[in-house]
């Protein structure tokens, strides 16, 4: 225990230097987990979001199915199996049936989804209920995007043309009956939303879908003939990659921040190091090893670690409380175009693990910098060391 | 060996290589010292009484020859048995004092005994009783910056005797002192002699050491010039 108690002192006794490396050191801290802490709050919100709101507890696609390539859109959709339909009779799961249509708002044309939900379905965020019936002909719900895009709002009667499962043409006057506001734009930008059965008629697929989501604690999925259930993993793989990327790039940038407090550290070793040469005689004269004087030096640069998550923790944890609790907004109004579902503010959030590893992390690389310099003591000899001399 | 006799070297050589050159520090040194002895090493600055110093302390080894200090031969310990013997045995008084600068001088004096592992009430107590002796118990809490050189070479004398160890190597302790100082240091550091049967060795060539010298051992081009009990204290001797 004498190598840390000596650590102690002499780090305390070095003063400003110490209380700069730390400060330094606790910057690089504070920023990884405040980074980190924010794509985490990113994923994690976004993934709430869209499971939430679209993707439940996964999906059911209709194995012709693709979502990035609309042609399939004409054959994807076929009858909900027995044990589907036992969920969907229980409240267990939705079926969704998605057309490709087309809009005429103020004499514009514009291609839709035409997507059919139950108007009583609990398992998504989707204020589908707008969609019960009342003395409308043909309600519709569509979300704040499609509402800027199409020029309609709330009361607003548009013509919809669809093609039906035989290839024949159809239209109709449909009814906005709600523009709902969501941050998830996937299910908002370039699609309306009406009553299932409706569509099913419309379309001539009768209790027919083009999927089915399942409730959030659903359990495992069974295997269905002709459907592919799709997992969370595989529906938030966009989000998750786009996470890993920015992770990356930030990895970058925090990087250069500790290799900077690192530097700053390896610096004041070899600068203490050569400064205290005589000191280093000295103590070897009265009986501490190479070993131990190493140790020391290591120690002390070591503490730097220690030190600056205690000076982090002091400024460091208001700050990413405050930020944790209030969020922030640093996108401007651009927090609306990144393609996932962000809300205007954005919600760090720090996990132990991520606490518990960045401290472990800086501390382990302010030990390498601590002790690289020291090497230098393995060579020294008592004599030269009391002499000041130092190779 | 004869129990008393606490060093013994044996045509001790010293040799540094310095650039395609050699310097011959030590040629062929031949010294016992016995327990309570306190001898000087003098002799002009380069004949080699630091490097003898040096080697009795284990901080260096010979080129050719034998150093045996408390029975263990320097040349052949390695280096966590050399730190031992300093650490248990031998305590060091330098010309420039060497304290420990970011220690009060309380955690200076305190410095060997931590590295022995004593209790913190052991340590307490050897360090107060150690301070009392060189009378600087009344600046326990000072940092070396705060003291005079004369107080600073006290405290070093404290360090090095806290241990009660069986030998003190001094090298030039008063170099850096004024004559009240030298004469104050070399009291007590005589009193420590007397009172615990220390063995101090010093390497000096100040004319008031060699005065207090109860053995001087004369250096030059590291050879022993002659070693010899001056007058003053062949009278004093019982």
């Amino acid at each position: 225990m004498i190598i840390p108690k000596l650590a102690f002192r002499n780090m305390l006794a070095a003063g400003a230097k110490t209380w700069l490396n730390a400060v330094v050191l606790s910057m690089a801290f504070v920023t990884i987990i405040f980074t980190q802490g924010l794509y985490i709050g990113f994923d994690a919100e976004v993934s709430r979001a869209m499971i939430a709101a679209e993707y439940g507890g996964g999906q059911y696609w209709e194995e012709r199915y693709d979502p990035f390539d609309p042609f399939t859109l004409q054959d994807a959709h076929r009858p909900l199996p027995d044990p589907m339909r036992a969920l969907v009779d229980k409240g267990r799961a939705t079926p969704i049936l998605i057309v490709q249509g087309t809009i005429y708002p103020a004499g514009r044309l514009l291609p839709v989804l035409l997507k059919g939900i139950d108007p009583e379905q609990k398992i998504l965020t989707i204020p589908s209920s707008a969609l019960k019936p009342r003395d409308h002909d043909l309600p519709a719900l569509i979300g704040s995007r499609m509402s800027k895009a199409g020029g309609l709002k709330k009361g607003d009667v548009v013509t919809a043309r669809w093609r039906d499962a035989k290839g024949t043409f159809d239209a109709r006057d449909i009814e906005i009956v709600e523009v709902m506001s969501t941050t998830v734009q996937s299910i908002d930008n370039g699609q309306i939303w009406l009553p299932l059965r409706l569509l099913q008629e419309m379309a001539g697929m009768t209790s027919e879908a083009t999927l089915v989501v399942t409730a959030k604690d659903s359990g495992p999925a069974p295997s269905l003939a002709g459907w592919t259930f799709r997992d969370h993993d595989y529906l938030l793989k966009d989000i998750k990659n786009l996470i890993q990327g920015k992770t990356i790039g930030a990895s970058i940038f925090y990087g250069m921040l500790l290799v900077l407090a690192m530097l700053a550290i390896f610096n004041t070793q070899l600068l203490s190091i050569w400064r205290r040469r005589k000191e280093i005689g000295t103590m070897m004269a009265m009986g501490l090893t190479r070993g131990r004087v190493i140790g020391l030096f290591t120690v002390e640069g070591a503490l730097s670690g220690v030190l600056a998550a205690l000076v982090g923790a002091i400024y460091g944890i208001p700050l990413l409380a405050y930020f944790a609790a209030k969020g922030l907004s640093f996108l401007g109004n651009q927090w609306d175009s990144y393609g996932f579902a962000m809300s205007e503010r954005l919600f760090p959030t720090y996990s132990l693990k991520l606490i518990a590893g960045t401290t472990v992390f800086v501390f382990l690389m302010a030990t390498i910098v601590s002790f690289l310099p020291t090497r230098k003591i393995a060579k020294l000899k008592p004599t030269d060391a009391l002499r000041g001399k130092l190779r | 060996m004869d129990d008393s006799i606490l060093i013994k070297t044996v045509d001790l050589v010293k040799i540094y290589p310095m650039g395609g050159e050699s310097i011959t520090a030590l040629a062929g040194v031949s010294l016992t010292f016995k327990k309570g002895e306190f001898s000087g090493l003098v002799g002009p600055s380069g004949s080699g009484k630091t490097t003898l110093l040096n080697i009795l302390g284990s901080l260096d080894i010979p080129t050719s020859g034998s150093a045996e200090v408390l029975g263990l031969k320097v040349e052949s310990l390695s280096h966590k048995k050399a730190a031992a013997l300093r650490n248990h045995h031998i305590g060091f008084i330098f010309q420039t004092f060497n304290l420990l600068p970011v220690y009060s001088v309380y955690e200076n004096v305190e410095f060997p005994l931590l590295l022995l592992g004593l209790s913190p009430a052991a340590r307490k107590k050897a360090v107060m009783d150690a301070l009392e002796w060189v009378h600087l118990a009344e600046r326990a809490k000072s940092r070396p910056n705060q003291l005079s050189g004369g107080q600073c070479q006290r405290v070093a004398i404290a360090r090095a005797v806290v241990k009660k160890p069986e030998i003190v190597l001094a090298d030039e302790p008063t170099a850096n002192l004024d004559a009240e100082n030298s004469h104050y240091i070399l009291n007590t550091m005589e009193d420590i002699n007397r009172d615990q049967r220390t063995t101090f060795i010093f390497s000096t060539h100040d004319q008031k050491v060699i005065e207090h010298l109860r053995r001087k051992i004369s250096l030059v081009d590291g050879r022993i010039a002659r070693d010899e009990i001056p007058a003053a204290a062949r009278e004093v001797r019982p």
